[in-house]
């Protein structure tokens, strides 16, 4: 009964939404209201869960004290601040969570991603070469697309940017397409299985 | 060690610098490119010009202060372009770090065009569970979404009065910088509601998303920087994009530079080897 129980609530709750889809009515489309309400409730108890884990993962680090233990510092006690101002205050503008969102994590959180720029480029020199037709290819198209796309582009051909937007809409397109039919045929299959119960792996790992 | 394998192993920092000076220097003294509308930017345009007065769009914040020199300039424009033609917004997000940020966006034009929130505008906040979100708000909006952003309740504000489901909504904008975000609306709101959806993503992204626009299923596409600052152009505005234009344009011929300079001499080394 252990497997047998969940494996009737997941052949269920498939077959009520793949059904609702195609019969939009009563009472598939009250019970699609019904799961879509639920799985709200049990994703917000997913984020709590969440959360706690992150707390018991670093609490269990300072006591252990492995090297670097003192981000997870860091980490509680912001953690507990933007926590603290968030239920006392709220979060709306002008509130303290509002002051540290905008003067605290915004800084830092663009300072991370703006260090990219500086390991693109020294990545770009050091792996980007002509070792092979295919990636040749890939280099000649990747120039073409990156000139093309920014005004420079124009400034020295002013047909650079329509080359760009060729490799975007036509090579581009019929490769973004075969991937998307390809995720997409196997997200139904793989679903199809856990719902006929042939893929159990989710149950006990197995 | 020779020249040319010394080349190819350029020092990290002098890289690093050269990046450090290209963004830099255009910044502090712009060079003013000429920036070019492209047919997906055009396209996001006319969605919202198309709409009359007193119309009602979505717009979904899915984005991270990480990702803001890209998105937030759309959603600043796509702000002033609402406002300016009247037309009312009601904002939400999939990614909770979106919401102060559209809330900013929409705060800014409102006080250049005049407008009220809770009347022009409002921010229902975010909700946990992506794609399910987008289904149970396409169904009932006020049961998804009972509170605004700040905990007040939707009955309280003019601009929901009326507002039950998608059907009450002429066209959904989706910001997103990844999960859930345009696919996800295309998905929901398109392809099972046939909602007019259009996309806001990053430069990176972008290329994911031309099949949708082909299909007809996004009305429009802004992608990076560089779409944002085409409809800054069209809106005929100069924002945070527009100026970075100019950096991202010598970032760029920098790397491609970089990447010609160091195959130049990894085939040069190639010749001498044989």
């Amino acid at each position: 009964m252990k497997k047998e129980i969940p494996l009737l609530i997941t052949f269920i709750a498939g077959m009520v939404m793949i059904l609702q889809f195609f019969i939009p009515h009563r009472p598939f489309s009250d019970l699609q209201q019904l799961f879509n309400t639920w799985f709200l409730i049990i994703t917000v108890f997913a984020m709590i869960l969440g959360l706690g884990n992150l707390f018991k993962v670093h609490t269990k680090r300072l006591q252990r004290r492995p090297k670097g233990w003192w981000y997870s510092i860091v980490l509680l006690a912001g953690f507990a601040v933007m926590f603290t101002v968030g239920m006392v205050w709220g979060p709306a503008r002008g509130t303290p969570f509002d002051y540290l969102f905008w003067n605290v994590h915004i800084p830092m959180s663009s300072m991370m991603f703006a260090l990219l720029a500086f390991f693109v480029a020294s990545a770009s020199y050091r792996a980007f070469r002509a070792r092979t037709p295919e990636a040749t290819l890939l280099l000649i198209s990747a120039i073409l697309v990156m000139i093309g796309r920014v005004p420079l582009g124009n400034y020295i051909w002013d047909k650079l940017p329509l080359i760009g937007d060729w490799i975007m809409s036509y090579p581009n397109m019929a490769g973004q397409r075969a991937i998307m039919i390809g995720i997409a045929l196997g997200i139904v299959s793989t679903s199809l299985r856990i719902i006929l119960g042939i893929e159990r792996t989710y149950l006990s790992g197995k | 060690m020779n020249i040319v394998e010394r080349l190819e192993k350029l020092d990290r920092r002098i890289i690093f610098l050269l990046t450090l000076l290209a963004v830099v220097i255009p910044l502090l003294l712009p060079i003013g490119f000429e920036i070019k509308v492209s047919e997906p930017v055009q396209k996001f345009y006319e969605a919202v010009e198309a709409l009359p007065p007193g119309s009602m769009v979505l717009v979904s914040s899915e984005y991270s202060p990480s990702t803001m020199p890209e998105v937030y300039p759309m959603n600043q424009a796509l702000a002033r372009h609402c406002f300016k033609k009247d037309i009312k917004i009601i904002g939400m997000g999939l990614w909770p770090e979106g919401i102060p940020l559209n809330q900013a966006s929409m705060e800014q034009a409102a006080e250049e065009y005049g407008k009220e929130y809770g009347v022009d505008y409002v921010n229902l906040g975010y909700k946990a569970g992506g794609i399910i979100v987008i289904s149970a708000a396409a169904e009932n909006m006020p049961n998804t979404f009972p509170l605004d952003y700040a905990g007040h309740p939707i009955e309280e504000f003019e601009i929901m009065e009326g507002i039950r489901n998608f059907d009450n909504i002429d066209l959904i904008i989706s910001l997103s910088a990844g999960d859930p975000g345009v696919r996800h609306w295309v998905m929901i709101a398109q392809g099972r509601y046939g909602k007019k959806v259009a996309g806001g993503v990053t430069a990176v992204s972008a290329p994911a998303f031309y099949p949708y626009l082909n299909a007809g299923q996004l009305q429009g596409l802004l992608g990076g920087m560089k779409g944002a600052a085409e409809y800054e152009t069209l809106l005929e505005t100069s924002g945070t994009a527009t100026r970075g234009m100019d950096a991202q344009s010598i970032a760029h011929g920098l790397i491609i530079f970089l990447i010609l300079f160091a195959n130049f001499f990894y085939l040069l080394g190639k010749r001498r080897k044989k």
